[in-house]
């Protein structure tokens, strides 16, 4: 039960940033448009945060600036996907490559320094006796808690909501969602932004709750393990979270390998997060194989109006 | 004459004036461009220079005289061609691999793991047959990085076209999985046991090392890529195979009603393209650092997805565009002497691959008068 809820606990740590990159791509997707710069955003996001952190030390400020600089690649992605129409796999590409260039450059000045303080907690001190719920979630940090937050309100929007039916509409049929009266192309332009906040959240959260010291290249191909995860998670925000956590504990679980004094070396047991998603995909691939994939329907196609289907 | 006939016939007022008056010009797809034009390609790469200015501005340096400074690194002295040019080799050869690829609409990220086991491929010759002469190991070391890096891709290939996965996810993934085996070679049982600690295997010797020329550092693999480029070129263009792929990458419906196996083209193509990149590891390796060592690419395989792009996957265009990338690897490390990162040519190439694709969409556009 200790080993438990330790490994729930590192889970979540872990997983959070990959759960906040999830619920953004979710978003993003069930619009309609591919989202694969995830990489490229959260590595700017925390990169940025950094910057910011150690410049004015104001959380609020941090975050605020990270919402910024999404809120411009968002403009972006949308951009290219909605307004240019072009390729949205190789925007995407694009945005990664550009990302991990332009963080690298931005982030040599403060690499290696440390963030002066950290996000406070939410400390629930009456959990503390208690088994199990104690260790998780008596002392987590206040984006832990908003993600939580963020997968019920996503839920709730996305399936309760007629603004979540309108959303379903633009990404599943968009022909039907314009004849309806739903503007697609604004809507499409709203969630890509709003999405890209997400990702970019996922990278202030890496950087200032995970490993709090930007080194080029921190999120080491999480950005593409979320969009995994999405995949995994069939577009639904609270798979999202369970999904999100069971990649959180694969990427601690060599860690905790180590530190039981294995004898395989650590380079082998870094490998596991990659390992399993792509034996979780395929998995899921073969298992799925003559069904639908949960995908939005018209997921990757441009929107023209003028064009007859 | 009915009242619905004489409303039927009085002409439709003209629409009233939207709110979308406010623009005189609107863009709309002209259906009859397809390409683009030359010239834009140069204006992407113009104006992707200049997006970067703005950024080495705001660092406090003057954007001219630092590209001044990177194009006279790469270019301005017979040892910055050299220089530039052993760059462009696995460039050459990995952006090869990714085109093939792309033809038929593969996304292959996965150049640079590839790159990784076709380097490690190749040690492992140096290191389990040491003494064996020039003309056994070096044709050894091509076998064994193209197997290496073949099976690499296929890695991604088979998930693909067995299991629907996607390949950007899986490549990527088997980047990091490649870049591990590296650090665990290099850190752990090939160390050099003299090298001071230093990550990375004992030197290669003489018949272990691709022949450079003169007093350059440029060595042999140039003939390998290039021969690679003119073979692709050639199969491309006057093979059934080629025909085929072509056909692929044009309308994949259609390639699939004519009966083209699209499977087993995935799976030959990725095995080509990941071989191709194994053997840019080895010549690396080979004719260049005579050694396996931690951080043996500078990113090579993520600059040959663009330096594919650039080319728009030409033959041609590729050799070009390999030298240009290779000259500004050279240009970012040259830059470093007057205190900018060497990231600088990544923040550039990533530019320029979204100037690219934005200009390619935006010369299909063409510009109307409203009204």
């Amino acid at each position: 039960m200790e080993l438990l809820a330790q490994i729930i606990a590192a889970a979540i740590s872990s997983g959070t940033p990959l759960l906040f990159a999830a619920l953004g791509g979710i978003l993003i997707e069930r619009s309609g448009i591919i989202q694969l710069g995830a990489e490229g955003i959260m590595l700017l996001g925390a990169v940025i945060a950094c910057i910011a952190f150690i410049h004015t030390g104001s959380l609020a400020v941090t975050l605020l600036a990270v919402a910024g600089i999404s809120i411009a690649l968002g403009l972006v992605h949308a951009f290219m996907c909605v307004t240019l129409r072009a390729n949205q796999t190789v925007s995407g590409l694009a945005m990664t490559l550009f990302g991990s260039g332009l963080s690298a450059y931005l982030g040599k000045k403060v690499s290696g320094t440390p963030i002066p303080g950290s996000v406070p907690k939410l400390n629930l001190n009456f959990l503390d006796g208690v088994p199990f719920l104690g260790p998780v979630f008596a002392h987590l940090d206040v984006l832990a808690w908003f993600s939580f937050v963020l997968v019920v309100a996503m839920h709730l929007y996305i399936h309760r909501t007629s603004w979540g039916l309108h959303l379903r509409a633009i990404g599943d049929n968009p022909p039907t969602a314009d004849v309806m009266g739903i503007r697609v192309q604004t809507f499409r332009y709203g969630y890509v932004i709003a999405g890209t906040i997400l990702i970019g959240l996922a990278g202030a959260d890496m950087l200032l709750v995970y490993s709090p010291t930007w080194t080029e290249g921190m999120t080491a191909g999480r950005g593409w393990i979320a969009v995994a995860l999405i995949i995994f998670a069939r577009w639904n925000p609270v798979r999202a979270l369970f999904c999100a956590y069971f990649f959180g504990a694969m990427d601690t679980i060599g860690f905790k390998i180590q530190l039981i004094g294995s004898e395989i070396p650590s380079y082998f047991l870094k490998m596991i997060p990659y390992a399993v998603t792509i034996l979780v995909l395929m998995f899921l691939g073969w298992r799925s194989r003559n069904k639908p994939s949960g995908s939005p329907q018209s997921l990757g196609l441009p929107y023209i109006r003028e064009q007859r289907f | 004459m009915s009242e619905r006939q004489a409303a039927a016939a009085v002409p439709l007022e003209p629409p009233k004036p939207s709110s979308r008056r406010m623009w005189a010009y609107r863009l709309e797809i002209d259906p009859s461009r397809t390409g683009s034009p030359w010239w834009m390609t140069i204006v992407s790469v113009l104006l992707a220079l200049l997006l970067c200015g703005i950024f080495i501005a705001a660092n406090g340096m003057n954007p001219i005289a630092v590209y001044d400074k990177m194009i006279r690194g790469a270019f301005g002295s017979s040892f910055g061609i050299a220089e530039t040019l052993v760059k462009a080799i696995p460039l050459l050869l990995c952006g090869l691999g990714v085109s093939i690829a792309y033809r038929i609409s593969v996304w292959n990220i996965g150049a640079e793991g590839q790159f990784m086991v076709g380097a490690i491929a190749a040690t492992a010759v140096t290191i389990y047959f040491p003494n064996l002469p020039i003309y056994a190991t070096i044709p050894l070391m091509i076998v064994f990085s193209l197997a290496a890096g073949g099976v690499w891709g296929l890695l991604t290939a088979i998930p693909r076209t067995y299991f629907q996965v996607n390949e950007l996810v899986t490549s990527l993934m088997l980047n990091y999985v490649g870049l591990l085996a590296l650090d665990y070679v290099v850190f752990g049982p090939w160390k050099d046991p003299k090298g001071f600690n230093f990550p990375g295997t004992p030197m290669f010797n003489e018949a272990q090392s691709l022949p450079v020329l003169g007093d350059t550092r440029l060595h042999m693999g140039l003939l390998f890529a290039l021969a690679a480029v003119a073979i692709y070129a050639l199969l491309v263009k006057y093979t059934k195979w080629g025909y085929e792929l072509r056909l692929i990458g044009a309308n994949p419906e259609a390639a699939r009603n004519a009966g083209i196996p699209i499977k087993r083209h995935i799976l030959l193509v990725m095995l080509i393209s990941g071989a191709l990149a194994g053997l840019a590891g080895m010549s690396e390796v080979s004719g260049v650092s005579h050694r396996l060592m931690y951080g043996i690419s500078p990113g090579y395989g993520y600059t040959a997805i663009i330096v594919a792009w650039l080319a728009k996957l030409h033959p041609v265009g590729l050799a070009v565009s390999a030298v240009l990338f290779g000259g500004l690897i050279v240009g970012g490390y040259s830059v470093q002497t007057i205190g900018l990162p060497s990231s600088i040519s990544n923040m550039i190439q990533g530019a320029i691959l979204f100037f690219l694709i934005a200009g390619g969409m935006l010369s299909k556009f063409r510009l109307r008068r409203n009204g």
